[in-house]
């Protein structure tokens, strides 16, 4: 009997000390009898091997060799879900300006790399993914040019190691709407500051154009990292929410000649047309967001992915948040119940993202030979009660665990409670 | 374009003579949820002049609006125990202790924003004042009857008075860091409560001394010092601004000394750390489901926090403080079954009973129950699932929101300045959080970054 329960404590100890440095683990691992919501080709009752960090195979009865074996029975797997627009990573604590890396000064200024400034260690990295967010775009914010946004996998300790394979410069596009409920500016005052900014973005795209023939390699970082657009072998993201402001941004696209995709588009569902006769596709979001205009329908934002897919635009999703990315299920099953379907949804968060950003050949299904970015859990992953049980990225095998988890587990019964006694 | 115009003024009268009385519905077939009674399959629930007359099944009542509720979700009118919709100003940020002033003063029917938490289910709010001060105004409790004019008619009669307190940065910023008058610490926190306290308890035994005699003149009238004395007669629910588990603990001891009892903390993003202390001094939490990181007292937060305290005993609601979140509260209450697992009715109680007891208006509404108010939500789906959809609201037996008969443009009044409607950008997301909305009014003249 005292065998026994020293056996136990010791287990415990182990488990508890194995618990404050739980890592990550690498190793080939067979996710057996799942149901497996490949998005690219349908549901299928099977197995997943991962292996080498990829998805090796999918099949039935598949021979696990040498890999770990993971019973999924009764469980459900999908793609590692991607955020087309977030500050995570570049942003640790709002109301302090010195952990807030997205907005650097200038109105041109292109050359800011996300990538740099993201921090792999942010604690809000962790509480993301553990919902089942494997991928995001970070994105600079602020003024014409606010910077280069970076996807990145939520897993690695330098950025080269969360780097996914797509970088873009990052425009917002002058706005004729108000700036938020504090902007006292009149109409005229609006348009006036929006012609200014035209102005300059006409300028400046002057400038890139001269350089870009010119070529002679002179150090001009604002004007060298919007050339690969210029040179169309980049796209641009252009912020653009109103109507008018998305029919200008179209029309100065197709007069530059350029590849553009679009993000936030609140308006999206009034120019679907225009969007899907000039093929931009669209980074929508968020779908959580109270209408544009106080006139609008008040499920405006719920349903305006709905719309614009119905219309025919590519479209993915974004939470523009930093600390809350892992909202992003729920943002997608908003769009679902509001008009999308639940089908729809999920590719607005796997495949759409992936092909819009160029690296569907690894993300965004659960396909042989893709990344294995991917997650196990109790039902479909944006139903609120759902369970994340097991997250991989990368083939990583990631706990999950955050500091809110932690923190639930060390209080949930606190000790000492409230008479400081067990 | 003028007969638009007629029709929308006709629509107005309409929905301003409705408001003058009490409706009459019946809800047939339905999953009732009356979080007091469980769930009653293929049940109707008769409202009668704006009162539930009977929840049972077969029920009719002849003359009377009939919902189809089959395969729908009837639940409790949601309610929200911090807002700030439906006020024209939220913060009399010029002084540590505004205990005097009231938003009751500052109702705008006309807020847009009312509708769309109709469209939510919400049909209770507490529309709160800011947390620039450390005793902030005294707050009101509405009722979401969108469409009337007057803003005498969105209170909610009869309900208990209500004041905001605050703790941590926002009146440290506000008053500190600004004005570099006290309290710039959470030390000095403590001390401008005991001293209104005080304030109050002196101002008390001069009326009582005046009224034995004891004194020959009355002492000078002083509203603060009226509302104090009226805390401390436990006739004010306090409703405390609060973050950080020390300065919670802080406000529980303070209370306790003055022998004040009714207190709910509201966000309280470090409760959990706190739960058994706030459990055994009775105190109520009013908590958002996930908001954090937003400043450094919301860091070390988690979203199992509605669980924890739940689950230690605390009475716990889930709010929004937020225009936005107050759309979709039944969502918010469900990421308690996915940060905790919460059961399907404890988490439906976040959103329903609880805030009601914390709003001192339990007796009246918070569950489906005969003779309670008609305050009613009907949703397509079950509403702690991600796809549900709210059909109808009603209010005090009248139908608010219909999701098939209602217009688009729901606004009651336009802006003469605007030649079109406004179209806002969304604003930045960190500042958006960092700036919380208890903090309306005040940024102006924080000269915060924009």
């Amino acid at each position: 009997m005292k065998i026994v329960n020293i056996l136990i404590l010791c287990f415990l100890t182990v488990v508890g000390f194995g618990q404050q440095v739980e890592k990550s683990t690498y190793k080939d691992v067979l996710l057996k009898g799942a149901t497996l919501v490949t998005v690219t080709n349908g549901t299928i009752e099977g197995d997943l091997l991962i292996s080498d960090g990829k998805i090796a195979k999918i099949g039935r009865a598949l021979e696990a060799g040498e890999a770990e074996v993971m019973d999924c029975s009764g469980k459900f797997v999908y793609p590692g879900m991607i955020d087309g627009g977030t500050q995570l990573g570049l942003g640790e604590v709002g109301s302090i300006s010195l952990t807030q890396d997205s907005d650097e000064i200038g109105d041109y200024t292109p050359h800011m790399q996300a990538l740099t400034a993201v921090n792999p260690n942010s604690v809000a990295i962790p509480v993301t993914r553990v919902n089942g967010v494997t991928t995001v775009i970070s994105s600079p914010t602020g003024d014409l040019f606010p910077g280069t946004a970076a996807l990145i996998n939520l897993h690695g300790y330098t950025p080269d190691q969360m780097y996914a394979g797509f970088k873009a410069v990052v425009m917002n596009f002058p706005s004729t709407g108000k700036r938020g409920r504090r902007d006292r500016r009149s109409e005229e005052d609006i348009k006036k500051d929006s012609d200014k900014a035209l102005k300059k973005l006409k300028e400046f795209w002057q400038q890139a154009e001269v350089y870009a023939k010119i070529n002679d390699g002179s150090y001009n970082p604002q004007l060298s990292a919007v050339l690969p657009i210029i040179n169309d072998e980049a796209p641009l993201i252009v912020n653009v929410n109103k109507k008018s402001d998305i029919l200008a941004a179209i029309k100065w696209s197709q007069e530059k000649e350029i590849n553009v995709i679009f993000s936030g588009v609140a308006d999206g569902w009034r120019v679907a047309d225009s969007l899907t006769k000039y093929d931009i596709p669209v980074i929508a979001g968020p779908v959580l967001s109270i209408p544009s205009r106080n006139s609008d329908r008040y499920d405006a934002a719920y349903t305006n992915v709905a719309k614009m897919v119905k219309a025919g635009v590519k479209v993915c999703l974004r939470t523009n948040d930093t600390e809350n990315v892992r909202n992003l299920p729920f943002h997608a099953g908003f769009a679902a119940a509001y008009g999308l379907g639940v089908e729809e949804a999920l590719k607005t968060v796997t495949i759409n993202p992936a092909e819009i950003f160029g690296v569907d050949d690894q993300l965004g299904s659960l396909t042989e030979g893709k990344v294995a970015n991917l997650f196990v859990s109790t039902g479909d992953p944006f139903e609120t009660k759902t369970q994340i049980e097991h997250l991989f990225i990368e083939g990583w095998n990631v706990p999950i665990e955050s500091r809110q988890t932690l923190l639930y587990d060390e209080f949930l019964e606190r000790d000492p409670g409230a008479d400081n006694k067990k | 374009m003028k007969k638009i115009n007629y029709i929308f003024f006709l629509a107005l009268l309409c929905f301003g003579l409705q408001a003058q009385e009490k409706g009459d519905v019946l809800i047939k077939n339905g999953t009732v949820i009356t979080i007091t009674n469980g769930v009653l399959e293929n049940t109707d629930v008769l409202i009668k002049n704006g009162k539930i007359d009977k929840i049972g099944e077969d029920l009719s009542a002849s003359d009377i609006t009939t919902i189809d509720a089959e395969g729908k979700f009837v639940m409790p009118g949601i309610i929200d125990a911090h807002s700030h919709i439906a006020l024209d100003v939220v913060n009399e940020a010029t002084s540590p202790n505004t205990a005097h002033v009231w938003v009751g003063d500052g109702l705008n029917p006309y807020d847009v924003g009312v509708y769309r938490a109709l469209a939510g289910g919400v049909t209770i709010s507490h529309a709160m004042h800011g947390s620039a001060n450390a005793i902030g105004g005294q707050c009101e409790t509405i009722k979401h009857r969108y469409g009337v004019l007057n803003p005498e008619e969105m209170r909610m009669d009869g309900a208990p008075r209500t004041i905001k307190f605050a703790l941590g940065e926002n009146p440290m910023r506000v008053h500190g860091e600004r004005n570099n008058i006290s309290p710039a610490t959470r030390m000095g926190m403590e001390q401008i409560f005991r001293n209104a306290f005080e304030q109050g308890k002196a101002y008390m035994k001069a009326n009582k001394d005046y009224a034995a005699g004891k004194l020959d003149v009355p002492p000078l009238y002083n509203l603060q010092s009226e509302v104090m004395a009226d805390i401390l007669k436990g006739d004010i629910i306090i409703h405390c601004h609060s973050y950080r588990a020390d300065e919670i603990y802080m406000l529980l001891r303070v209370l306790d000394d003055y022998g004040v009892k009714k207190i709910c903390f509201q966000h309280v993003n470090e409760g959990f750390k706190v739960a058994p202390e706030l459990a055994a001094y009775g105190a109520h939490a009013s908590v958002f489901s996930d908001w954090w990181a937003y400043k450094f007292e919301v860091y070390y937060s988690t979203a199992y926090n509605a669980t924890i305290l739940a689950e230690n005993g605390v009475v716990t609601s889930i709010n929004s403080d937020s225009g936005e979140l107050i759309r979709h509260l039944y969502h918010e209450a469900a990421k308690t079954q996915r940060y905790g697992g919460l059961s399907d009715n404890e988490a439906l109680k976040l959103i329903t009973l609880n805030p009601a007891i914390q709003l001192g208006i339990d007796d009246r509404v918070g569950s489906l129950e005969e003779g309670k108010e008609g305050d009613v939500v009907i949703f397509e789906n079950h509403p702690l699932s991600i796809y549900a959809i709210p059909q109808q609201t009603i209010v005090d037996g009248i139908v608010r929101f219909d999701i098939a008969e209602d217009i688009d443009d729901m606004r009651l009044d336009v802006d003469p300045e605007e030649t079109v409607p406004a179209f806002y950008e969304l604003e930045e997301h960190s500042h958006e959080h960092g700036e919380d909305k208890c903090m309306q009014d005040v940024y102006e003249f924080l000269n915060h970054k924009h």
